[in-house]
């Protein structure tokens, strides 16, 4: 791979009071054991946009969206430094609640990963523990969150049937139904469509653009035409930096930075 | 000779390696239950064992054999789950718990006749427990919880770790998603090997030697008060359980027919474990069914 300099960069500062930020970092390094991932990364997330994460393999795009709701936490011998601003609090303290932080900041995987249960119980077994009894309150939210993940109308008579008889695209968009169910102000999805076939694939990226009326959403993929379809803002990392953060349509047309410009260009990656 | 005539012949070696293990298991299985079943009754399950005469039975045996198995699993299913959740969930990666899990490993492969003298030593002689149902059923404990410990850390890591960020991912405590989404994805699996550790001790003669004893006293079945002195249920009383029984008769029964009330408590035994492991097939499969979601709990 060609080497860049790290030093050349362009990251468009979006905490300008012009708009709403909804989640934003600031100097966020992320290490596991003695390795440094995550060099020091500066951006903010507005508020009911797309941003798109993109970089090839072992940029540390994912790492540094899993640090986001602190799901790197469980893996032992991670550190994670800097801050992690919502709402005003650094979220990356060490006296935030982070099990009532991750119901505000929700998450879906790579792997479609429902649980072993019922798509009713998937969508429902969460809210049951933190507390929401009322069986109309939890029957509405089920048809809520199954209509926003365009899932309702194949599934809505087999509620009760084991989630994992769905399809693959099926079980994607059911976590997808899982994580807003929570009502979260943010979603993060790390790269939510890449084993999934372009049909469900579609029908995701429907659905994201659906959600994102209610929703700040975060995106990790590697799928360029992807980020270029959905994303109103785009990040580019590169070895554990981000270089190049803009408009998504200003980073695919006019680049400002060469890695961008080649990595969008297909030259590596 | 080219790739595929390599492929037949390996194909037909491990075929015939097969058929003589199934051969082995499956004459044995038939040998016993021929030699033994026809000398099955109503009454001979039932019946009390004699001393001298032929005509015996071994309905003390079996009743003692299962409630044995009943207090061993008693004490040892909260135990062996407790640690495999540690273990498998919790257990930082260092030398203690490299330790813990060694010792679990050399544990299992105890011989059951050192079992059997650690628990007459400990649970008989130091904590005077005496030859008691008590002591048989702390020595089937130790002989039975280091692989339950394993059954159940194994069937917890068998689920992904990605289910577990699922549950994190939405909010719930390492707790929660422990006790509600790991635990019952991986229920089957724990359950099949709780039964086929039940099947194990069942068969257990060696242990239970030194421990509960290689007799029973005159028991008293219309007194179910575990502290009543004659009652079946006192497990401060001795007793000789169904493994045990073929073990004392084949070595210094003096009964005319020893030979077929061996045979036949050896079909009953065999009997009574297969049965177990179809139950652990049956139930697992069917657990599996229930909690991945195809009936909902109202």
């Amino acid at each position: 791979m060609q080497e860049y300099d790290k030093s050349e960069r362009y990251l468009k500062d979006l905490d300008d009071g012009k708009r709403e930020i909804a989640l934003s970092t600031d100097d966020l390094h992320v290490s596991y054991g003695t390795h440094e991932a995550i060099h020091g990364v500066s951006l903010a997330f507005e508020r009911f946009k797309i941003t798109a994460l993109i970089g090839a393999s072992g940029s540390g795009k994912s790492t540094y969206l899993r640090s986001l709701n602190r799901m790197n936490d469980n893996i032992a011998g991670t550190k994670v430094t800097g801050k992690i601003m919502y709402r005003g609090l650094d979220i990356n303290g060490n006296n935030i609640d982070v099990y009532e932080m991750r119901k505000h900041i929700g998450m879906v995987f790579q792997q479609p990963n429902p649980f072993a249960k019922s798509i009713y119980e998937n969508i429902t077994f969460a809210l049951k523990r933190h507390g929401e009894k009322r069986k109309d309150v939890l029957d509405e939210t089920v048809e809520r969150t199954l209509k926003q993940a365009g899932l309702w109308k194949q599934v809505k008579d087999d509620l009760h049937q084991s989630a994992l008889a769905l399809s693959g695209g099926q079980q994607q968009r059911l976590c997808i139904a899982r994580a807003i169910a929570m009502k979260p102000d943010i979603l993060l999805l790390d790269e939510p469509a890449s084993v999934l076939d372009p049909v469900s694939t579609a029908t995701v990226e429907d659905t994201l653009m659906e959600l994102k009326k209610d929703y700040t959403i975060v995106i990790v993929t590697h799928n360029m035409q992807q980020a270029g379809r959905i994303s109103d803002y785009t990040a580019f990392f590169h070895l554990g930096d981000a270089l190049e953060y803009d408009e998504t349509r200003k980073i695919f047309t006019r680049p400002k930075i060469k890695a961008t410009e080649d990595y969008v260009s297909g030259h590596f990656g | 000779m080219n790739a595929r005539k390599w492929d037949k012949v390996a194909t037909t070696i491990l075929y015939l390696i097969s058929i003589f293990i199934i051969f082995v298991l499956a004459f044995l299985l038939l040998y016993i239950l021929v030699s033994g079943l026809p000398n099955v009754s109503w009454h001979f399950i039932t019946g009390r064992s004699s001393s001298f005469q032929a005509g015996g039975g071994i309905g003390i045996q079996l009743f003692n054999s299962i409630y044995l198995l009943v207090l061993a699993m008693l004490i040892s299913v909260p135990l062996s789950v407790g640690a495999g959740i540690y273990l498998s969930e919790y257990a930082p990666k260092n030398w203690l718990t490299n330790l813990v899990r060694n010792a679990i490993e050399i544990l299992s492969s105890l011989p059951s006749v050192v079992v059997g003298l650690f628990g007459f030593l400990v649970f008989s002689i130091n904590m005077k427990f005496g030859f008691s149902i008590l002591s048989g059923a702390l020595a089937l404990t130790v002989f039975n919880l280091p692989l339950l410990t394993r059954k159940v850390e194994d069937s917890l890591q068998s689920i992904h770790y990605t289910q577990r960020e699922a549950g994190y991912a939405l909010g719930l405590s390492r707790w929660e998603t422990v006790i509600h989404v790991v635990v019952p994805a991986a229920l089957p699996g724990i359950i099949t090997g709780m039964i086929l550790g039940m099947g194990r001790i069942f068969g257990e003669a060696a242990a239970l030697i030194y421990t509960a004893g290689q007799s029973s006293p005159p028991l008293d079945f219309s007194n179910w008060n575990p502290l009543y002195i004659a009652s079946p249920l006192n497990p401060l009383r001795s007793a000789e359980t169904l493994a045990v029984h073929i073990w004392k008769i084949n070595s210094e029964g003096i009964i005319p027919d020893a030979t077929k009330v061996s045979a036949a408590s050896s079909a009953i035994l065999v009997l009574f474990v297969l049965l177990l492991n179809f139950a652990a097939r049956y139930v697992g499969n069917r657990l599996y069914g229930r909690l991945t979601g195809v009936k909902e709990r109202k």
